[in-house]
């Protein structure tokens, strides 16, 4: 953290309105003009930047725990993903009867499993509410009970980031089970209604995006705020001198564990807006690269600001989209260059450069 | 959190006295505040604390001295809850054990220590680098909420004024000298309105002015606050200390003013003759 | 190499057992040799009596026509359409692999057309196999031998049993010996004799056979009416109480057996983990492309492989030095070009580490594409040790084992005994201090690096032996192998070979009741359980050095 940023809220408040402006326009032009008409977005684009939106909510979420705390987590996808698998247990049962198997109770899968019972974990997601809950509650507790034993015992640095990776690819492991009961390989996906609204319609898909969009501003802000409170001063005062926050009289394992339980909350809450946008949900979101993924995004726009992660996680994915489509095969090669150079030569990332660039304009 | 009150009230029917120990009050009926009875510490072998034993008086301030490995940093950790040792028995007052306790619940009990390197946080301004070390409820969520109260406000400034960094106030601690580093600190150290303060050597890298009010600044505190300072400056040591105490291989060599001990044959064998 | 001397041993063992066979042959007449071509005549094309009484002079010369005979029952004995020479052709699925029957010599693959099988009838079939069978207990390799008897078991024909009679009193290998005593012990289990019976279960309850096993439950087994099979309850309360007998012994059999497969399951992770753990212990830097680094090597293997088409064992050797010397070229140069940039940096590291494994990984990719190769495995490391019908175990993983424990001892002896050991536990110590030394710490980093690689370089060549060897095949191993180095204690090898074994040991205990992959969870689970009791593993460096 070299800056207390001269033009910091410059950049903030730009990013705000970008957002904001993403978030409104973009539904509203859909909803009320014409399908002709040269401010109609396609729904192909609209879903894309639905989704960059929700990516840059996870970003930002582990800019809170990596950026603020110093603590790498290699796990964030796992948070995402069960955000997200418990938005997709919600839209399974609202399929109800228009599964291939026609059951009332039970989803497609389990009917083909044999099964005769909805397992009790499953209880309670046809309720919106429920399932809400459980998109920041699961998350959470996962993150405090795995906090609560790592930060207890002061594991730290590379050994903390490794064993979130193993956590994720446990779960990984385990979410394949068809035994575990959430669909295995195929995961949870054929979704017909989110709330009565037809999942697949254009004008559902431009609601999800003014949702996602709204709620990564309020997301950004209440972050900002957190980080500027007091809370937020122990928090980076953790990540540069952890053992004299110790002796100053705070436990710093508490304030590790609420940053990063707050932190899988907002993930989870990404993972649930994103699952009814592209309409799946599978295992492979618990995928190891998938979490180092975040972290590049993270590291590309500048941690420790929020909005750079947001900037990091919608230029990345931007550029995948690209390069993916042009030639899959270099987009490996260039996601391995961009961690490289993103670490040996931009520590501070794109934000640190513009940063570095408006200072010296004001110089 | 509540490990802290269940640990006083816990030892409490240990006070033979029968006078129940209040909440937050250290027992130093009898004199000292702190109590370390024949502590020993060895780290794969070598023995960095042997069979150590020191009391602290209230409201004292005393001076560590000892070569290199003498066991000073190491009484320190002890002490602060860093390092458990192997044997001997850590009590602050006649209450409280301070081995049965953490890092974070020592400093909440009110002994507050100084690094040998400056650690103060970088990122942070002088003034936030204070608040952080202000005494107030530590907790997580009480922190998230936390505003500054006017007194509070006022305490902050008043030790920016003490440790004399009332110019600098909003910068960053990164860009302080070594020096205002050291005061800051100590500053931080104030903060937290300690019982027991332990220094370690807080005078490094300070200019001859820097020293004369560091020591002007200790001598202040005596009375209130019993001090531990561990330094190698016997010049400084000198103008503070009205008690020394000589560490020699883990354990204490002699104790008594600086002349008595500054003439006693085996500090003299062990600093030139070592 | 102890492989290289296994596999020369064997050699000399061949080559004594030609010259043998030769001296035998040596003596034979002259009319020997003629009747050995009428009989070779007779089988390309007389009649069907002519070819059975073909197979009986073949078989009367001896152990040295069993290749032959026995190509005849499996359907390989071919003539060749242009000069009727006798071969041996092998189905290779575009047509046939041939060579001579009687030299051995390899003629190349031939298409189906050019060859004429030489056919049997079922009559003939039966009678051929017998012959097999008697001419198999004459070979000189016990294993045969035993596979001989076990197969003539089988076989309710008094004319074998005699045979195995005879055979019992010449048997000289106590395995086979054994082997044809249970078959007459099972015989006697038919006989309507009470006290022969019960005799017979007491002396099986011993033997340490599936035949026995099978024989007995089937006496303790009721119809479907649920009535006893067997009628006499002594005979039933006999068979029980040898059947606890034997599953006692089988399940401390199987014990062993997973505590074999745990063993080289360790001693992979082991050879996986013991490069990160020098880099690690060292160095303080997470090599996440270590994984990529194994993959390398277990590809040097592969492209060795191609090179040497008709030297499996060889490139397989050879793939030892090659890969460890790519892995630790890549690794010099993973650490001169990124990593310098980034010490004290730690979790940079990983990140930058990542992403250099993501680019090898899908340049692998690229080049040899994203499907699986397989390297095929020489056939000294094939097949598996029987050591009785309860256990058996594999050679590959035994190899492996070996092999783990001997580039372990070596890593240990660099690092105690040469100069570049002494250095790098110099600058692991005190870094600083090792360069006021005068010790060029970017020299020892750089050679600490390329050690570690190469090591992980010879690990791959030995999972190409055991897996597929694919793009993604480092990535399974990284988590694992931390997961070691964090489990036995950072900086010490001792603690990470022990850890690997013991993981590995765990994991095959826990696979028959929780299935691999809970196994592999509940591992992780008790690893992050561990590290709360004990956050420097189970070896931990002590000291005011180990806290910073």
């Amino acid at each position: 953290m070299k800056l207390i940023a001269l033009g910091s809220d410059k950049i903030a408040s730009s990013v705000l309105l970008v957002l904001g402006l993403v978030s409104f326009v973009i539904p509203l032009s859909n909803l009320v003009l014409p399908a002709d008409s040269g401010l109609h977005f396609s729904a192909y684009t609209v879903s894309l930047i639905g989704k960059y939106l929700t990516f840059a909510l996870l970003g930002l979420s582990l800019d809170l725990v990596w950026g603020y705390c110093g603590i790498l987590a290699l796990g964030q996808g796992a948070f995402f993903a069960l955000g997200g698998y418990a938005m997709g247990m919600y839209l399974m049962r609202q399929i109800g009867t228009r599964g291939v198997y026609g059951d009332p109770l039970l989803p497609d899968f389990m009917v083909f499993l044999n099964w005769k019972e909805l397992p009790w974990y499953w209880l309670g997601f046809d309720q919106f509410w429920f399932a809400l809950l459980m998109v920041v509650l699961v998350p959470g507790i996962l993150a405090f009970v795995f906090g609560w034993l790592a930060f207890r015992s002061r594991v730290t640095g590379v050994y903390l980031s490794i064993i979130t990776q193993a956590l994720t690819y446990a779960l990984l492991l385990a979410f394949f089970r068809n035994e575990m009961g959430f669909g295995g390989n195929n995961g949870l996906t054929d979704f017909k209604e989110l709330l009565g609204f037809n999942i697949q319609s254009e004008d559902l898909r431009a609601v999800l995006l003014g949702v996602t969009g709204m709620t990564l501003m309020a997301t950004f802000i209440l972050s900002r705020w957190v980080v500027n409170t007091k809370l937020g001063r122990v928090v980076t005062a953790i990540r540069d001198q952890e053992s004299r926050v110790r002796f100053l009289g705070y436990r710093v394992e508490m304030y590790k564990l609420w940053i990063f339980v707050f932190s899988a909350m907002i993930a989870g809450l990404a993972g649930a807006l994103y699952v009814p946008q592209v309409g799946i949900i599978n295992p492979s979101e618990f995928s190891p690269l998938n979490s180092l993924e975040i972290v590049i995004w993270v590291a590309m726009g500048g941690r420790g600001t929020l909005y750079g992660a947001i900037i990091g996680a919608v230029l990345v994915n931007f550029t995948k989209t690209i390069l993916t489509g042009l030639l899959p095969e270099i987009w490996l090669f260039s996601l391995g260059a961009i961690f490289v150079f993103v670490t040996v030569f931009l520590p501070d990332g794109i934000v640190g450069l513009m940063r570095r660039k408006l200072q010296e304009r004001a110089a | 959190m509540n490990s802290f009150a269940e640990n006083i009230f816990g030892e409490a029917p240990k006070a033979s006295s029968g006078i129940l120990v209040v909440d937050g009050q250290v027992d130093t009926r009898h004199g000292p505040i702190l109590y370390l009875e024949d502590v020993s510490v060895s780290f794969d072998g070598f023995k960095a604390l042997n069979d150590l034993s020191l009391y602290i008086d209230a409201g004292e301030l005393r001076c560590l001295i000892g070569p290199n490995g003498a066991g000073k940093t190491t009484l320190m950790d002890v002490i602060t809850g860093k390092t458990r040792p192997d044997m001997g028995s850590v009590f602050f007052g006649q209450t409280i054990d301070l081995l049965k306790m953490d890092e974070p619940e020592i400093a909440q009990a009110g002994i507050c220590r100084k690094f040998q390197k400056p650690s103060i946080f970088d990122a942070l301004t002088v003034f936030e680098n204070l608040e952080l070390a202000l005494k107030a409820d530590k907790r997580t969520w009480p922190t998230l909420f936390h505003r500054l109260s006017s007194t509070q406000y006022d305490r902050i400034n008043h030790v920016i004024e003490v440790i004399g960094l009332m110019s600098c106030n909003q910068h960053r601690a990164g860009i302080l000298s070594h020096g205002q580093k050291q005061w800051l600190e100590i500053g931080m150290l104030l903060m937290q309105e300690p019982k027991v303060m332990l220094v370690d050597e807080p005078i490094a890298g300070m200019t001859h002015q820097e020293v004369e009010r560091t020591a002007e600044l200790l001598l202040s505190l005596q009375g209130q606050h019993s001090i531990v300072v561990v330094e190698h400056d016997m010049e400084f040591v000198r103008s503070i200390a009205s008690k020394v105490t000589v560490l020699h291989e883990g354990s204490v060599l002699t104790e008594g003013t600086m002349d008595e001990v500054q003439n006693d044959p085996r500090v003299i064998q062990v600093y030139l003759g070592g | 190499m102890k492989a290289n001397l296994i596999k020369g041993s064997c050699q000399v063992i061949a080559v004594f057992m030609l010259l043998f066979s030769l001296a035998i042959h040596g003596d034979q007449d002259v009319s020997a040799q003629s009747s050995l071509q009428t009989a070779i005549t007779n089988l390309k094309q007389g009649s069907m009596a002519e070819r059975e009484q073909a197979i009986n002079q073949l078989a009367e010369n001896g152990s040295a026509s069993l290749a032959i005979l026995q190509a005849l029952l499996d359907g390989q004995l071919f003539t060749l359409k242009t000069d009727m020479t006798l071969v041996i052709g092998v189905d290779n699925n575009q047509g046939y692999d041939v060579r001579d029957a009687l030299t051995g010599t390899a003629l190349g693959a031939m298409d189906r057309g050019a060859v004429n099988k030489i056919n049997l009838t079922n009559k003939l079939r039966v009678s051929l196999r017998r012959t097999i069978g008697q001419l198999q207990l004459t070979v000189e390799d016990p294993a045969i031998r035993l596979a001989a008897v076990k197969a003539m078991g089988n076989e309710d024909d008094e004319s074998v049993l005699a045979l195995l009679k005879a055979r019992l009193d010449l048997e000289k290998d106590a395995t086979v010996k054994q082997a044809i005593q249970v078959v007459f012990l099972l015989k006697d289990m038919n006989s309507s004799d009470k006290s022969l019976r019960v005799n017979a279960i007491e002396a099986l309850k011993n033997q340490n056979s599936l035949d026995v096993v099978n024989r007995l439950n089937a006496m303790v087994e009721k119809d479907e009416a649920g009535n006893f099979i067997e009628t006499d309850a002594d005979i039933r309360n006999a068979a029980k109480a040898a059947l606890i007998n034997i599953n006692t012994r089988l399940q401390l059999y199987s014990s062993a057996e997973t505590v074999f497969f745990g063993l080289s399951l360790g001693a992979v992770l082991v050879l996986a983990a013991i490069g990160l753990a020098i880099t690690f212990g060292v160095m303080g830097v997470i090599n996440m492309a270590h994984g990529e680094l194994m993959m390398l090597g277990a590809y040097t293997t592969y492209v060795m492989q191609q090179l040497l088409p008709n030297h499996l064992g060889v490139s397989v050797l050879l793939s030892i030095p090659v890969a460890f010397v790519i892995s630790a070229l890549v690794g010099i140069a993973i650490e001169r070009g990124i990593i310098r940039f980034l010490y004290g940096r730690p979790l940079e590291t990983l990140l930058a580490t990542f992403g250099v494994s993501l680019i090898l990984q899908q340049s692998v990719r690229s080049i040899f594409s994203p499907l699986n190769r397989s390297v095929a495995t020489p056939e000294w490391m094939s097949g598996s040790w029987q050591v009785n019908d309860f256990l058996s175990l594999t050679w590959n993983r035994f190899y492996i084992l070996v092999f783990c424990l001997m580039v372990f001892l070596l890593l240990l002896q660099i690092l105690k005994r040469t100069r570049l050991g002494l250095e790098v536990r110099a600058v692991a110590q005190n870094r600083n201090m090792a360069k006021a030394m005068g010790i060029p710490t970017s020299w020892v980093d750089a050679m600490t690096f390329g050690l570690g690689s190469g090591i992980a370089g010879v690990a791959g060549v030995a999972l190409s032996q055991i897996t597929n060897v694919g793009p993604n095949l480092g990535q399974a191993y990284i988590v694992d192998s931390f997961m070691v180095v964090v489990f036995g204690g950072v900086g010490n090898l001792w603690g990470t070979l022990v850890a690997g074994f013991i993981l590995g040991i765990a994991n095959k205990f826990l696979e028959p009741f929780a299935g691999a992959v809970l196994a592999k969870i509940l591992v992780l689970i008790f690893i992050i359980l561990f590290i709360q009791k004990r956050p420097r593993g189970l070896f931990p460096q002590k000291g005011r050095a180990a806290d910073s």
